[in-house]
């Protein structure tokens, strides 16, 4: 038994532990996983002085609330999320993008995610977790990962291996910028759908739907009238491609994705945007605007540039 | 051959090998995917064959589409080896409190149960692919007499070990998953181990799989 270890009082409505994924593993069925909003999953290990490949916890709305046991630790909290750490003698209110020390007998209260989705709690350690296909990533559909890939649950104990001896403080002064446009790429089967329909996908506002999690984000909005076959040959998926089934509402597939897939591709969102369309809460309004492949990486690459950059600021 | 290559989004190519379905195109598919696996070519994180689709997804941060085309033009298959297949026989029981959709196939394909357990017991399936959830393997072809649509409205919950029809394709659902095939039987056997490393698929592609009933009691008594 370690000694440093984390009691899950409340376990939140949708927490897990996730690191940089699991690759080489779709012709098996198995996605990638992974942090949702990988910025964010960067920054908070940034904070805490772990490598940026370091486990983390996940959470979507409502966070878990913690009770901290045993010697000095950092930690830190990424996102746009609200929280609070109960000291014996006080309660004070969390900032995001800065880490804080907690000791023996300290509470880290989540209390939830404001206008977005995903959160990241980072401990300045190394949270002693079981590894499959070189990730702790929880998958919850086929029970893969770390915590016998469950979500995290109330009354149990997380022990940490190792606590970083440098124990600075870091701050940075990121903001999760919004943006009005999810820019995509043509998809292979765009040519399926009626000149209206591709006029409605690029020139109306869809929803996004209660029904999304980290396999796929729903939209609802105009229907896209498919003109061939509403079926296509099952065939390989992506994350961020975008799929139109029967009834004309398009399926994002996200992170947890199933790797094979059989309704009709119209788009592909480009991976500059994958990390803030994720972030997009149920109610959201969203507007897709077409890029081609070569503004598509270059546009990869200044965000990459960017990510760089706020890291080696911290 | 690839028909045509593409890009799917910024961070995949799409390998086209034509629209029809059978072992000749498909072993094709997976001649490819072998020759990319082996080769580890830097950049490429992931490769998911299909019937007649190869997709090949990369890592924008260390190579682009242009390179990842360019290298898969060039690739030589001639060296890699055909596919090592195995034979499994799979049991399945039909038994009632598992067959879901067994009425509604007599209705659809206009044959008796016992004409459609006939029909689809005993015989080889090849299996083209595997995944959607971990591990799930399609097979075919089903008897011409045997295709039957998805359910118009898809389950919520199939259970685990289902052996499941669609079109000329037959599956068995590895873990309790949403699903919209029409469900004839279930498997005791385990598919998908993911204790096992590096080899927690049991059915591969190019591998064939017969279907062997058992009863109830076999089926509750099974051990593997």
């Amino acid at each position: 038994m370690s000694n440093n270890y984390l009691d899950i009082i409340r376990p939140g409505i949708n927490t897990t532990f996730q690191d940089k994924g699991r690759d080489h593993l779709y012709h098996i069925g198995i996605p990638f996983s992974g942090a949702m909003d990988n910025r964010n999953y960067l920054i908070a290990n940034k904070l805490v002085n772990n490598n940026l490949d370091s486990a983390v916890i996940e959470f979507a709305y409502q966070g878990p609330c913690i009770k901290y046991s045993g010697e000095r630790i950092n930690f830190a909290v990424t996102g746009d999320v609200v929280f609070s750490i109960k000291k014996q003698d006080a309660e004070i209110e969390g900032n995001c993008y800065q880490s804080y020390q907690v000791e023996d007998g300290d509470e880290i209260n989540i209390v939830s995610t404001n206008k977005s989705v995903y959160g990241y709690l980072a401990f300045g350690g190394e949270l002693d977790l079981k590894f499959q296909w070189n990730s702790c990533s929880i998958n919850t559909k086929a029970n893969i990962g770390s915590n016998a890939g469950k979500k995290l649950d109330v009354g149990q104990k997380v022990n940490l291996k190792k606590i970083n001896s440098n124990k600075d403080i870091k701050k940075t002064n990121y903001i999760n910028s919004k943006i009005e446009n999810i820019r995509v790429i043509k998809g292979t089967n765009f040519d399926y759908f009626s000149e209206e329909g591709k006029k409605i996908f690029y020139e109306k506002e869809f929803t996004v739907s209660k029904l999304s999690d980290r396999m796929g984000m729903r939209l609802e909005g105009p229907k896209i009238d498919n003109i061939v076959n509403t079926n296509i040959k099952s065939e390989g998926l992506i994350k961020g491609v975008i799929q139109v089934p029967a009834d004309g509402n398009p399926i994002i597939m996200l992170s947890d994705h199933g790797t094979i897939g059989g309704y009709p591709k119209i788009g592909v969102v480009a991976s500059v945007d994958y990390d803030r369309l994720v972030q997009m809460s149920p109610g959201s309004k969203i507007k897709f605007k077409e890029i081609n492949l070569s503004d598509a990486e270059t546009l990869f690459k200044l965000y990459e540039m960017e990510t760089q950059n706020l890291l080696s600021q911290i | 051959m690839i028909k045509n290559i593409s890009n799917l989004g910024d961070a995949a190519v799409y390998c086209d090998f034509g629209n029809e379905v059978n072992k000749s195109i498909n072993s094709q598919v997976i001649k490819y995917f072998k020759t990319i696996k082996e080769k580890k070519f830097e950049g490429i994180n992931n490769l998911t064959p299909s019937y007649n689709k190869l997709i090949i997804s990369y890592d924008l941060k260390k190579t682009t589409f242009k390179e990842v085309k360019n290298y898969v033009e060039n690739i030589d298959t001639k060296e890699t080896q055909d596919i090592n297949s195995k034979k499994f026989e799979i049991p399945v029981c039909c038994h009632e409190n598992f067959s879901m959709d067994i009425k509604r196939l007599e209705g659809i394909l206009k044959l008796s149960r016992e004409k459609i357990l006939e029909n689809f017991l005993n015989k080889e399936y090849f299996c083209y692919m595997t995944g959607f959830i971990a591990g799930m393997p399609f097979l075919g072809d089903l008897d011409v007499n045997m295709r039957a649509q998805r359910l118009e409205t898809p389950r919520v919950k199939v259970p685990k070990g289902s052996v499941a029809l669609t079109e000329q394709f037959a599956n068995i659902y590895t873990f309790e998953s949403p699903g919209g095939w029409n469900i004839l039987g279930n498997t005791p056997l385990n598919v998908f181990d993911s204790s096992k490393e590096d080899k927690p698929n049991l059915i591969n592609p190019g591998d064939t799989v017969i279907f062997k009933e058992i009863t109830l009691d076999q089926y509750k008594n099974y051990n593997e």
